[in-house]
């Protein structure tokens, strides 16, 4: 019988997953990738949650979807904004590994 | 819910979202998060949400990863050489992560709720386009608004951004 908690352990997994490559990999485009499997993650959850608070009627609570439509819609906008700043870096230091970033760096 | 459906993608999605931050070649990585994020869409259609598995796949599974992959290859990213591994920071890493992970995992366990079954639904969600459309533009008709604001603003600084200098 799968349960809300199979639902919530696996996506406490994926948010890991995706936590331990924001801290490990080096490289600016798998870290974006990392950052979008953690928002899944989240989306997740939130389905889980809205499949599980079964109203009145009988439905499903469709406010936690309209969440994650939204959650989906802005992790499109910064995936485009984040590879265009890649974009841009890599043609002014032929790199994207974060070590050769610094200029920022205190 | 079949349990032996959730098992076999849920595997599928973990798995494949392991081998994304394993692979050293970049493209390798972005196919399979393409595998990790159909996974998820299947683990969406099990949870009665049919319309948010089916944006999963176009909006991820599509529009996404298809950026991805064109600005690894015009990039022309290869694999990473190896390069000096620094232990400390990478074991620091690890403990972080393994150490959110039991956290998730005890949070869980104290959550009465997360032993519950999921209550059975009056009726099929098959119309459940309709119902969030609905949604959607009565009760969150202001947040719809300002997410179009945010593609806007989105699209105008990814131009501003890739733009070359001209002078």
């Amino acid at each position: 019988m799968i349960t809300l908690g199979h639902y919530l352990v696996v996506s406490g997994i994926l948010f890991t997953i995706g936590f331990a490559g924001v801290m490990l990999r080096r490289n600016i485009i798998i870290i974006l990738m990392a950052l979008e499997l953690m928002l899944n993650a989240a989306n997740l959850s939130l389905v889980a949650f809205s499949r599980f608070h079964v109203d009145s009627s009988g439905a499903p609570n469709y406010n936690a979807q309209v969440f994650v439509f939204f959650i989906i819609t802005v992790a499109a906008a910064e995936v485009a904004v984040g590879l265009a700043i890649v974009v841009a870096l890599f043609r002014l230091r032929q790199t994207t590994h974060v070590e050769d970033i610094t200029a920022l760096k205190f | 819910m079949s349990s032996f459906l959730f098992w076999i993608f849920a595997l599928l999605m973990l798995i494949f979202g392991a081998a994304v931050i394993i692979n050293r070649n970049p493209i390798a990585s972005a196919l399979s998060l393409v595998v990790s994020f159909l996974g998820l869409a299947a683990l969406f259609v099990s949870l009665d949400a049919y319309f948010i598995g089916v944006i999963q796949v176009l909006v991820y599974a599509g529009a996404i990863m298809v950026l991805f992959l064109f600005i690894i290859m015009l990039l022309d990213l290869r694999a990473e050489k190896l390069r000096k591994i620094n232990w400390i920071a990478s074991a620091g890493g690890i403990a972080v992560a393994l150490v959110f992970m039991i956290q998730i995992f005890s949070v869980v366990g104290r959550f009465p709720a997360a032993k519950q079954p999921f209550p059975p639904l009056a009726r099929s969600t098959s119309d459940d386009v309709h119902r969030i459309g609905l949604l959607l533009f009565n009760n969150f008709n202001l947040p719809f608004q300002i997410i179009g604001i945010v593609i806007l603003v989105a699209t105008v600084a990814v131009i501003v951004l890739s733009r070359r200098e001209t002078r």
